[in-house]
């Protein structure tokens, strides 16, 4: 029987990497992931979780001990946010190319500079081609059922992928809330040890990361990508098997209250509670919206995708990172991928909660309405924004 | 005067090769000698993280390997990181059960850049953690792998694609960065310094590493023909005159203690061995003296410390 409990989100992570009987957690402080860190080095040091803790003197050096302690079959964890992802950024694109299934928690930091501690998805942003399994988080039970849920899928031996599990730094990654917490049986049955089928022996000597000429490397990288594509079956399977064990059923693009929706909102992350509250407010006033938000970012949903805006005439797409001299990253990717369905809806954008600025009902009111209006008349902006003081609209040539 | 010596026979040595023919590396490499020693001093029961650069790139073009050990290659400096976890996991797979319990020595290998330069901090890391594992420096004083260009391992004066001699310059206007040493300086148990020139010297302190609980280091110099600019036979007797000469000399340092393990009544003078490379060609007798008397500096504070903390 699962039990109701109060737990900060970093807390709900760290829960689920003790249940999940991790062997190697390697990593290094910084904020806002501090939490998960300081709660696995103490359930460590207690016995709670026979693990090996690694404090790493380095992100860069978290992520090249996960490696080596998978290179030999050892389930592994780290956690990062902002700067960190950044330093660790070679070794993560390493990760997925020698198919190594770490499972890694980023709560989601801007990027320096200014210096901000605070939450945006420009880590994450930064990321996106690396070739992990990426999902978004919006509660702590997300957060602990995801993470649980990333290792059963990166290390199914159909997968032997790595797994980023993003959750909001501070709007998430701090924020206690009740949630139902399983028996150890029950997370058991969910998830089996880690067979990994190519671990460093020295009864049967293998090399891992030779490196690939010419001749080989274009096979190896298309290789890899079809392996990724292919992930999706085990993802589904895994949130179908998660759901049908403990109740709670995720899926890649979530829905809330489309039905009959012409206009639909585009969130991801934490944000999308906030944004359900103007939704409801207009869908009670008979308004024909709805809300559709980005669970799994890779590989991206294309079809679920498709299926969740059939009808809507408007997409208004919310980013919290600036892709420099494009605009916002999920914006210009969710237009892409419908870019070629008929019948293809109006997609618009506006970027707004960086560096750790809050978004309100009100915000996500003007977000709304604003939306509707660049659909219909266009913008001369050159970017559209939320809650951001200063004059954009410059009159540079787009 | 102490001078250990060293015994021979053919049984001490496994006639079994770890480290492949096969392999790519240029004529005369006195890299893959060395290694080639070391790994058969190591034995089949290792895994071996190896970090980017010559012995990487010579051994494992896909899908060929040359490594009949378990081997293992991300990135360039992060190989004592990557072996922290090997170790890691390794312990706590067998605490738990998951795999049989037995010895397995973790050991790192990497060249001077990525050991002195690019991965001294992850380096650094895993000795202050205390990881049991054996990390072995190659060190052939410059980047050969990109094309001789200067490591913070290259010797005062030598000429690198990077730090050539000119109307302004003499090519390395600094000087060597002494590893053995900031590796002493975590306090370790064991530091050494090595040369494929002395073989049994080289396997005895390369077991020693693997043997001893927690961090070991062992430095090797490793004579390049191709970046050092001499003939491809002269390899062995290039590793000679450098101990010989005192500028490369042979010590361990034990828990702290020094222990000088080869140490000839009198010094060969430097000239002799800066003259037989191509890279000390460009070198005044004004600069070559100025070398002669850094070699006697380093190597009488070396002594210094030898009497002071005896092994």
């Amino acid at each position: 029987m699962s039990k109701r409990v109060a737990l900060e989100a970093s807390h709900a992570v760290a829960e689920a990497a003790r249940m999940a009987d991790v062997d190697v957690i390697a990593a290094y402080p910084i904020t806002p992931q501090t939490h998960i860190p300081e709660r696995l080095a103490e359930m460590v040091a207690n016995g709670e979780l026979s693990s090996a803790y690694i404090p790493v003197e380095s992100e860069h050096s978290a992520m090249s001990a996960c490696l080596g302690a998978v290179s030999v079959g050892a389930r592994t964890f780290t956690t990062t946010a902002g700067q960190g992802l950044e330093l660790m950024h070679e070794v993560v694109y390493v990760a997925s190319s020698m198919r190594y299934p770490v499972v890694m928690v980023v709560c989601n930091r801007a990027l320096s500079a200014p210096l901000s501690v605070w939450g945006d998805h420009s880590d994450v942003m930064a990321v996106r081609d690396t070739g992990w399994i990426q999902v978004f988080c919006q509660t702590n039970q997300e957060a602990f059922d995801l993470t649980i849920w990333a290792f059963r899928v990166g290390e199914d031996l159909n997968v032997l992928l790595p797994v980023m599990v993003n959750i909001d730094g501070f709007s998430l990654s701090h924020v206690t809330e009740a949630m139902m917490l399983p028996e150890q049986s029950e997370v058991d049955r969910f998830l089996p040890k880690f067979q990994y089928p190519f671990a460093l022996n020295p009864d049967k000597p293998m090399s891992h990361g030779a490196f690939g000429p010419p001749e080989i490397y274009s096979e190896a990288k298309l290789a890899q990508e079809v392996a990724f594509r292919k992930s999706k079956e085990t993802i589904l399977q895994g949130w179908k098997e998660f759901g049908d064990i403990f109740g709670r059923y995720y899926h890649p693009v979530e829905q809330y209250r489309t039905e009959g929706a012409e206009i639909l909102l585009l969130t991801m992350g934490s944000f999308t509670e906030t944004a359900k509250i103007e939704i409801d407010r207009r869908k009670d006033e008979g308004e024909a919206i709805g809300l559709i938000s980005l669970r799994l970012w890779r590989p991206f949903p294309f079809k679920e995708l498709h299926q969740a805006v059939k009808g809507a005439k408007v997409v208004i797409v919310l980013d919290r990172c600036v892709s420099s001299g494009m605009g916002g990253p999920v914006l210009s990717e969710v237009r892409s991928a419908l870019y070629n369905e008929e019948p293809m809806p109006r997609v618009v954008g506006i970027i707004g909660g960086l560096g750790g600025r809050d978004m309100t009902e009100k915000d996500f009111e003007y977000v709304i309405d604003r939306g509707k209006e660049i659909a219909e008349n266009g913008t001369e902006k050159i970017i559209e924004t939320v809650g951001i003081r200063g004059e954009r609209d410059v009159g540079i040539e787009r | 005067m102490k001078t250990e010596t060293i015994k021979f026979g053919k049984n001490l040595v496994t006639t079994k090769e770890f480290l492949a023919e096969g392999h790519s590396f240029c004529t005369g490499c006195g890299e893959v000698l060395a290694a080639r020693l070391a790994f058969k001093a190591l034995g089949g029961n290792v895994v071996v993280a190896s970090a980017t650069g010559c012995i990487e790139i010579c051994t494992t073009p896909l899908p060929y390997t040359s490594w009949r050990v378990p081997w293992l290659h991300t990135l360039f400096e992060n190989t004592a990181a990557e072996i922290s976890g090997v170790e890691a996991g390794l312990k706590i797979l067998m605490k738990k059960g998951r795999i049989p319990e037995r010895e397995i020595k973790c050991i790192a290998i990497a060249g001077d850049g990525a050991t002195s330069d690019i991965g001294l901090q992850a380096l650094s890391g895993a000795f202050e953690r205390g990881h049991d594992f054996l990390y072995l420096c190659f060190d052939n004083e410059a980047y050969m792998n990109t094309g001789i260009q200067r490591s913070s391992s290259t010797p005062y004066g030598a000429s690198t694609t990077t730090a050539p001699p000119g109307k302004f310059s003499i090519g390395q206007i600094s000087r060597k960065k002494n590893m053995a040493l900031i590796a002493a300086a975590h306090d370790i148990p064991y530091v050494a310094t090595a040369c494929p020139s002395y073989r049994f010297d080289l396997m005895k302190k390369v077991r020693k590493g693997a043997e001893v609980k927690g961090p070991a280091y062992v430095h090797i110099y490793s004579p390049c023909p191709t970046g050092w600019r001499y003939s491809t036979n002269l390899t062995v007797e290039i590793g000679q005159l450098a101990v010989q000469t005192g500028i490369f000399p042979l010590y361990e340092i034990e828990n702290g203690r020094y222990r000088l393990n080869a140490d000839p009544p009198s010094l060969r003078p430097i000239e002799g061995y800066l003259r037989m490379q191509g890279r000390y060609r460009h070198l005044a007798s004004e600069e070559i003296e100025k070398i002669q008397q850094m070699v006697n500096e380093d190597y009488a504070r070396l002594k210094e410390k030898v009497a002071a903390f005896p092994a």
